[in-house]
């Protein structure tokens, strides 16, 4: 119980500092803004009703691109740690495909999907997918063997010996490899937005940015980076439930 | 059901694992399989469950599988090899689920199947929460609720403390006195070989070849811990073993 309060006291500790100096002029307000300014910009973002304005597409984008990338992503890694023939053919290709910095291919991706929300699904689904393909099939591959012999042994059926040993037997690498896609989601979701979107936290943070509103850049970074407690928070609370079995 | 290896040889990219092996496993017997490590002892279980094809011979299976069983061949693995996700009710259910048992008829089995093993007060325990012991308890649970024809058991009892060892001998003991079962018990210990078998199948090292059958006439209830006869023919056993032992260590060593 002590431990979890320790995260917040860095925190509180870091703010406390960050406050202080800036209200001293240890830190020039050049450098970083007083962190009770950020909060005052962040109440008037939520009572002008900006907030929502820009957190709900971001969060749909988010959603629908984080969704169809990590279902794929599971899938054919799934695909792949189950056939040796499907894994031959896609290792190199996902090998090749990883290392890719996927905000290079936005300009593509507008060219295909169009400069609406179908191109910035479609660069947090790919963004999403390879790291997803990568843990779950690594997930797969690291199943006890001797699980799976055992199923043979009692001459369960292929089927049964994927969902009731394989899979459950995957899932700690899967929801471990989520929450890394999960946060590359968050960071691609930003560039996106960055590039081609009137509203999005990402456009938000951009428009703060050029106009060196400290203040409001420093909202937007919060709101990320809530984004991301957040979600590494549902996961946590699904690895909960789903992994109790481990100790 | 019985089981008869016919002149079973079998290698590993040239090398000779196996050469030669007649074995008949009757039905209602422990039949124990000891050796010297690497002799294929391991290999030889794994054909008699079918897991393995042998390059000569045959492994032939006489008679019918009692009406009720499930799967003729069940194997006891060393590691448990329970999962960790289910519990002991949910281990045992696993293997009956494919069978179409479920509901009313698969507790009742699992019920009647923990009470034969002694673990009906852990239905609801998950494998971590359990000792080695208890584990490979859940496990022969497991293969006995199946009702095979043949159990083949690999080693169950060597990855436990000799305690441990003592007590699920006796609980194996009381199984069979119970309801005999066939079973092919493969160990490297001379202790549980003279403890559990009828027959006592001693192999050469590699590659192996059968050397002797012991035959134990001593109903097994009435061995105990430490029976000056049984130390009688542990000690023969040993002799008759010690230099292969010996020649199969060196072996290892030079490579």
């Amino acid at each position: 119980m002590t431990r979890r309060w320790v995260g917040f006291a860095v925190f509180l500790v870091l703010l406390l500092a960050v406050e202080w100096g800036t209200r001293t002029g240890f830190i020039s307000p050049l450098t970083l803004p007083k962190p009770s300014d950020v909060l005052q910009t962040f109440a008037e973002l939520y009572s002008s009703g900006l907030l929502f304005q820009h957190l709900l597409p971001s969060l749909s984008r988010l959603a629908v691109g984080a969704a169809l990338g990590a279902s794929l992503g599971i899938g054919v890694g799934l695909l792949m740690g189950l056939f040796s023939f499907i894994r031959a053919g896609l290792v190199p290709l996902v090998a090749a495909i990883f290392p890719i910095p996927k905000i290079a291919l936005l300009p593509l991706f507008v060219i295909w999907f169009g400069i609406d929300e179908g191109s910035k699904y479609a660069l947090i689904a790919f963004g999403t997918f390879t790291p997803t393909v990568v843990a779950t099939y690594a997930a797969v591959d690291n199943v006890d063997r001797t699980l799976i012999r055992m199923g043979q042994s009692f001459g369960l059926s292929w089927l049964s010996i994927v969902r009731k040993i394989v899979l459950p037997g995957a899932m700690p690498g899967i929801l471990a490899g989520l929450r890394i896609s999960l946060a590359i989601a968050i960071i691609l979701l930003v560039a996106a937005e960055m590039l081609g979107a009137e509203y999005g936290i990402g456009a938000y943070i951009l428009e703060a940015g050029s106009l060196y509103d400290l203040e409001r850049l420093f909202a937007g970074v919060v709101i990320l980076s809530v984004l991301g407690v957040l979600v590494s928070a549902v996961i946590g609370a699904i690895e909960k439930r789903v992994l109790n079995w481990r100790s | 059901m019985e089981l008869r290896l016919r002149g079973v040889g079998h290698g590993y990219g040239g090398r000779e694992v196996l050469r030669g092996i007649d074995l008949d496993i009757p039905a209602g017997q422990i039949v124990c399989i000891v050796g010297p490590s690497g002799c294929g002892k391991s290999t030889l279980l794994r054909m008699m469950g079918g897991l393995e094809e042998p390059d000569l011979g045959e492994v032939l299976q006489v008679g019918q599988a009692p009406e009720d069983c499930l799967n003729p061949l069940t194997y006891i693995f060393q590691d448990f090899a329970l999962l960790p996700w289910r519990t002991v009710a949910g281990n045992v259910s696993l293997v009956l689920e494919d069978h179409e048992i479920k509901g009313v008829d698969a507790s009742a089995m699992i019920k009647d199947v923990l009470q034969r093993t002694r673990l009906s007060d852990f239905a609801d325990t998950l494998p971590r929460q359990l000792s080695g012991g208890m584990k490979q308890r859940v496990a022969i649970a497991r293969a006995l609720v199946v009702n095979p024809a043949v159990m083949l058991m690999d080693e169950p009892l060597s990855a436990l403390d000799s305690q441990t060892r003592e007590l699920l001998m006796d609980d194996l003991i009381s199984l069979w006195t119970r309801t005999p079962f066939t079973a092919v018990y493969v160990t490297h210990n001379l202790a549980e070989a003279v403890r559990l078998g009828h027959r006592i199948v001693v192999l050469s090292r590699r590659p192996g070849e059968v050397r002797e059958v012991v035959t134990l006439e001593k109903p097994l209830e009435a061995r105990a811990y430490g029976d000056a006869d049984l130390e009688v023919k542990q000690k023969h056993l040993w002799e008759l073993m010690r230099a292969e032992a010996a020649a199969a260590d060196a072996e290892l060593i030079g490579g």
